[in-house]
Parts: C-alpha cells; sequence; structure tokens
C-alpha cells in the first residue's frame, strides 16, 4: 500500500483555562494554592488521510474537529503526537521550515465573511500567494493564471478589481478555494466551508470542490456536522467525540450500519425528508465539558450500554470485518 | 373560523433614497392547533414575516398594507399597550439564539416569575411554582435549583428548553419559532423538536415554525410556506411539497440537497443567489435563477393558483392547469 499523504499518530492537544500566572491563585481550605485547569481538545487522535481521498469529520461542537484541523495545519502547536506528510514530520517545525508545506496544504475556513481581507480586492487576495510562493513568475505570468483560477472557480475575471463585500456567500467561498488552489497544493482541509451557506449556494460550493479534486487528484480533510454532506462527499468518515475517533469507516459501511453506540444516535437524529424512519435514539444529557480527562472510555457518561469496564478502561480502535474501527468495549465483547 | 389570518401583508423598509419591500402581498391561514413552517433562504424574508405577526418590526421597517387577525381583533391597528396584551399571552415567540434572548444577569426564576407577573396578578410564592412545574414540562431535572441558576450555567440544549418553558408560562394560542434548533447540535436538535411536538399536541398550540432545513420542517409541521424574495410562491401539505413540489424554486431547493444525488454525483444546484432587496427583479422574482422562465416570466408577477391541494405562484404551473381544465372541457 501507498503511504498516506498525512499520518497523525497519538495526536494531543490541551489549552490551559486560566493563562495568566495571577489567575492560577485560588483559596482552597483557607490556603492559598496554586492551580491550573486545561481543557483537553484533543486526546489521542490515530488518523490517516490518503491521495485523492476526502475524510470527513464529524461530531458535535466542542469535540475537538477544528482542534484538529488548525494542528495539522499548523496554526496551533500540539501538546504531544506527531503529523507526517508522506514521510517527513511537520509538527515541530519553524516557520521557515513549514514554508514548503504552506504551499502543498492549504486551508478553507468556516466563515468566508471573516476570511478574506475587506481591504483587498479579489486580485490582491490571490496574486499574494502565488508571489510568495512562486517568486520567479512575471506579473504577466500570474495575471494569466489569476484569470484561469477565477474561471475555474466560476467568478468572472472582470470582477477581479471587486471588494469581497461586493461577493454574496457563495461568491466569497469560491474566491476562499481560489485563494486555496492558488499554489496548487495537494491537501486542503475545508474547516465547514459550507454551513454559513444556503441550500442552493452549499450545492454551488460543493459541485466545485468535487470537479477540482477529479481535476488535480486533491485530498480533502473536511470538517462538517453536516451528515447529508458526509454521506454525499466522504471516501471515509472519523466521528470525534471529546477529543478522541470513536468510529473510522467508509462513508457506505458506516451509513448502512454504524457501530458505535455515539454514531447510532447521531445519524438516528438527522431529521430526513422521508417521514417513514424510526424515532430517534435519545441521548441522555449533553456533551460534557473537556476539563476533566475522562478515565475509561470518553461517551460513558451518555452511553445507554456503558458498564464498568467502560468507566475504568480507554477502548482501543479495532478493525471490524467490514473494514471499519471501533473503539468500544462493548462492541469487542459483543454486548451490542 | 382561523385562529390567525393574514391577507395581503406588505412589509416595507423605508430607506433615504428609496422603499424597500421586503414582504410582498403575503396571505396565509393557520388554524387552532395547526402546525405550519415557513421555509426559505437567508433574505427570503420568513422572519419579517414571522416577526411582523406581532408587530415586532422596528424602524426604519414598517407594515405598509394588509391585515394580520387574530381571530377578529386585528393586530395591525393596535396601540403598543393593546399590543402587549398579546403579545406573551395569546401569541408567543422563541426565537434562533437562547443565550441572546435570556438575559445574562436575572436568575432563569426571576426571569420566568416576572413574566407571569407582569401579565396575570399572582403572588411570588404562586408564580415560583407555576415555573417549577413548567420547566419540569421541558424535562429539565431538578427544576428547583435551575431555578436559582443563570443562564451561562447551563448548556445549550437547556437555555432553549428554559425558553420553551416561558413561552408556555401563560399558555398562548400560537408558537411562533424563528429557527429554534439552528444554533444546536443535531443530537440535541432532534430532542427541543420532540419537545416542541409534544407540547404543541398536548396542549392544543398553534405553532409557526420557521426555518431553512427542509429536513426539520418535515418532522415538524403539517402543511408548510414556501418562500422567496418576499413572496410566498407555494403553499401546500408538507408531504405534498416534498414528493411533489411544483414551483421550480421548490423543486431546485429539494433537488439541491445531497441526498438527493448518489453519492460522488455533481450536485443538482440552482445558478445565482438570492436577490437581495435593492436589487429584486421585475415580473416573478424567481426568473433569473427558473430554467424554465419564458417572456412572460419577465414581465408579470404570477398569482396565487389552485394546483391539486397545493397552491403555487408559477406560470408553468397556472399554464399547465389551464390546459388541463381545457383538455377536461373537449372531452366532455
Amino acid at each position: 500500500m501507498a503511504t498516506p499523504l498525512i499520518q497523525i499518530s497519538g495526536l494531543e492537544k490541551s489549552f490551559s483555562t486560566n493563562e495568566s500566572w495571577l489567575g492560577q491563585w485560588c483559596f482552597r481550605q483557607g490556603k492559598l494554592a496554586r492551580h491550573k485547569d486545561s481543557v483537553h481538545a484533543l486526546n489521542g487522535v490515530n488518523l490517516t488521510i490518503n491521495q485523492g481521498e476526502t475524510l470527513c469529520v464529524v461530531g458535535e461542537t466542542g469535540c475537538g474537529k477544528s482542534t484538529l484541523a488548525r494542528a495539522i495545519m499548523g496554526l496551533t502547536q500540539p501538546t504531544a503526537g506527531e503529523i507526517h506528510y508522506l514521510d517527513q514530520r511537520i509538527d515541530q517545525l519553524n516557520d521557515r521550515q513549514r514554508m514548503f508545506f504552506r504551499r502543498r496544504m492549504q486551508m478553507v475556513f468556516q466563515n468566508p465573511y471573516a476570511s478574506l481581507n475587506p481591504r483587498m480586492t479579489v486580485y490582491q487576495t490571490l496574486s499574494e500567494p502565488i508571489a510568495f510562493h512562486q517568486p520567479q513568475l512575471s506579473r504577466i505570468e500570474i495575471d494569466e493564471k489569476i484569470e484561469t483560477l477565477l474561471a475555474s472557480v466560476g467568478i468572472s475575471a472582470s470582477s477581479s478589481d471587486s471588494y469581497p463585500h461586493e461577493f454574496s456567500g457563495g461568491q466569497r467561498q469560491r474566491i476562499s478555494l481560489a485563494r486555496a488552489l492558488s499554489v496548487e497544493p495537494d491537501f486542503i482541509v475545508a474547516d465547514e466551508p459550507l454551513s454559513a451557506l444556503d441550500v442552493s449556494v452549499q450545492a454551488q460550493v460543493l459541485n466545485l470542490m468535487i470537479d477540482k479534486q477529479a481535476e488535480r487528484n486533491l485530498s480533502y480533510l473536511f470538517i462538517t456536522h453536516d451528515l447529508a454532506v458526509v454521506e454525499h462527499f466522504a471516501t471515509r468518515v472519523a466521528v470525534m467525540y471529546l477529543g478522541r475517533v470513536c468510529e473510522l469507516a467508509p462513508t457506505k459501511e458506516l451509513f448502512s450500519s454504524p457501530k458505535h453506540p455515539y454514531t447510532r444516535a447521531l445519524l438516528s437524529a438527522i431529521p430526513r425528508l422521508d417521514s417513514t424512519t424510526a424515532q430517534p435514539i435519545r441521548l441522555i444529557g449533553e456533551v460534557p465539558t473537556p476539563i476533566e480527562k475522562p478515565i475509561g472510555c470518553v461517551f460513558q457518561a451518555r452511553c445507554p450500554h456503558a458498564n464498568q469496564r467502560c468507566y475504568e478502561e480507554l477502548p482501543k480502535m479495532l478493525l471490524q470485518s467490514d473494514s471499519s474501527s471501533v473503539a468500544c468495549h462493548a462492541i469487542e465483547e459483543g454486548r451490542i | 373560523m382561523n385562529l390567525l389570518s393574514v391577507s395581503n401583508l406588505n412589509v416595507n423598509f423605508k430607506m433615504k433614497k428609496q422603499e424597500l419591500a421586503a414582504l410582498i402581498d403575503v396571505s396565509f391561514t393557520l388554524n387552532r392547533g395547526e402546525r405550519i413552517a415557513i421555509v426559505g433562504e437567508s433574505g427570503a424574508g420568513k422572519s419579517i414575516l414571522g416577526f411582523s405577526i406581532v408587530n415586532l418590526i422596528s424602524k426604519p421597517g414598517y407594515i405598509k398594507s394588509g391585515s394580520i387577525k387574530l381571530e377578529n381583533k386585528e393586530l395591525t391597528k393596535m396601540n403598543l399597550r393593546q399590543l402587549q396584551e398579546i403579545r406573551g399571552k395569546r401569541i408567543a415567540m422563541i426565537f434562533q439564539d437562547p443565550m441572546m434572548t435570556l438575559n445574562p444577569v436575572l436568575t432563569i426564576g426571576d426571569q420566568l416569575v416576572e413574566t407571569i407577573r407582569s401579565h396575570t396578578k399572582i403572588t411570588y410564592k404562586d408564580a415560583r411554582n407555576i415555573a417549577i412545574e413548567k420547566l419540569h414540562n421541558v424535562q429539565i431535572a431538578s427544576p428547583e435549583t435551575r431555578f436559582d441558576q443563570y443562564p451561562h450555567e447551563l448548556s445549550g440544549g437547556m437555555r432553549q428548553r428554559v425558553i420553551i418553558a416561558s413561552v408556555l408560562l401563560l399558555n398562548p394560542d400560537i408558537i411562533i419559532a424563528d429557527e429554534p434548533t439552528t444554533a444546536l447540535d443535531v443530537t440535541i436538535q432532534a430532542e427541543i423538536l420532540q419537545l416542541l411536538l409534544a407540547i404543541c399536541r398536548d396542549n392544543g398550540v398553534a405553532l409557526v415554525l420557521i426555518s431553512h432545513d427542509l429536513g426539520v420542517v418535515s418532522k415538524v409541521a403539517e402543511r408548510t410556506l414556501v418562500m422567496y424574495a418576499g413572496h410566498i410562491v407555494e403553499e401546500g401539505p408538507t408531504l405534498e411539497i416534498i414528493n411533489d413540489p411544483q414551483h421550480p424554486y421548490t423543486q431546485g431547493l429539494l433537488n439541491a440537497l445531497p441526498q438527493m444525488t448518489l453519492p460522488g454525483q455533481r450536485l443538482n444546484q440552482i445558478q445565482g443567489s438570492m436577490p437581495s432587496l435593492t436589487e429584486r427583479p421585475t415580473g416573478c422574482a424567481f426568473h433569473p435563477r427558473c430554467p424554465y422562465a419564458t417572456e412572460k416570466c419577465q414581465q408579470e408577477q404570477p398569482s396565487f393558483i389552485h394546483s391539486g391541494v397545493s397552491s403555487v405562484a408559477c406560470f408553468l404551473v397556472e399554464d399547465m392547469v389551464n390546459d388541463f381544465a381545457n383538455q377536461d372541457e373537449e372531452d366532455r
């Protein structure tokens, strides 16, 4: 098997909630004590992304999806673990060393209203990364490049001197995608690129992403909470809960036979158009805050199948017969 | 008799240079205990419609013409005092973001009690009992302790439950819910929708659900109104709209959903985007994006016609219906 494009192993990231030195002091039983709280956003994530595939990461608010994306892009320094691009380790590089990889990996952000500089025209937005990463290109070559780029994302070249506020949300997101594509990357991280857009416009952006993938053999890490998009677009799906991946499976297998109790509940909760679907599986309670590092399975508090072992021992990702892998004691023991 | 009837409602925004029309000739009715949904993309005017029912449109917006009748009381002609009698007591509203709706510096309990006491003469103790009972009804665990907590101590789903409880306090006839689950996660969304549905069913409350998510709408509403650029373009039973949409916009909206195409295939997109208030096209507002548009669509505004169990505003459907009618006569 070919080497995966991106390999992530044991990735951890925690954020301190009381950053300042003064904020760390508090009174405990009448004595002044120093105390640090931290939020464990990622708790040992293992993932691989192969060339030309779309890996979708799904999960609820606060499960660490976006932190994962930022850690891969080097926008945040992971606390522990390794990230490899082909065979090179990229998580401990300095800015200079990272430059080469910045050209190979690009990111599309959630809110197209915030991720484009309002004081730069479309031309400036697109020419800056090209001129920075390929300084040998002449002005004319850059112009040509921008023209083809804009045409390929369906924005007329005549509007290259317009500012972002002159475009609609869908157009802006297409410009963001053009900016990401301008340095010809082979890997794009898209953090909820559709959630700020309307249904009819979502389809336009998603189509564009599918086209570009076919054209350039791009790989995507696609973060979303919209499971209908996932079912349509993903090659494989990783379901995250409280900073851990609890199920990783090819899309078809995940949607036809979800295994992890959380995945089952998540899939049953999607409001679908056909009225025949069964009642959603109710989960008791809400996603707990990841401040305390949980002992045992992260899903224990809301799981209907939890037993003593789930409270004490962390479940391992185990490969199932249909090439999906699940981290759940109940499945391992054959209880569900 | 209809509980609520809105007829030919026009809402305009008065700007310095021009008047912008946000709602154009909107008419619909709502029966006692009925659940309807208003669907559309952002900018369609669905929230404006929800707000204008209780006359919550603030300047520069105003109701230009049309009537909104609650039983036989005309809401557009009421003064502030009369409106306050209606708001909350007869027609209650749930907004999108529960954190913005609750006052962050008052406890949950204070806000609930205040709501009851501003409408009815009742002692604090009785009001507290009612509030706790309603919190219990919306399935909040240990309502007595929650009563004394502040909004920031509750999670998003819990806050939306508190809002639903506060809406129920005065036993309204109509609940208008403006995107009540958009800010919530899917698993929580499913719970809140079930709760809302159960509450409307049990108490015979009519519901106006404003949403952009057709999946959510199909779970809750009996009847659906589809809005586009300030107009209602299609109205009918929810199942009918989803299984047999007639207006090209409704068709496009449904076809654009990822589940309508095979995985990996290109989605069916609608070209272009919703026109903004300042650049509304002449004739049928949808014609620049419509694959079937003719010259007539560019010039005239189609009127609402009945087609089967739904009503549609589209020349294409109108022609089809007329053709069928003519054919019937010939056959006779």
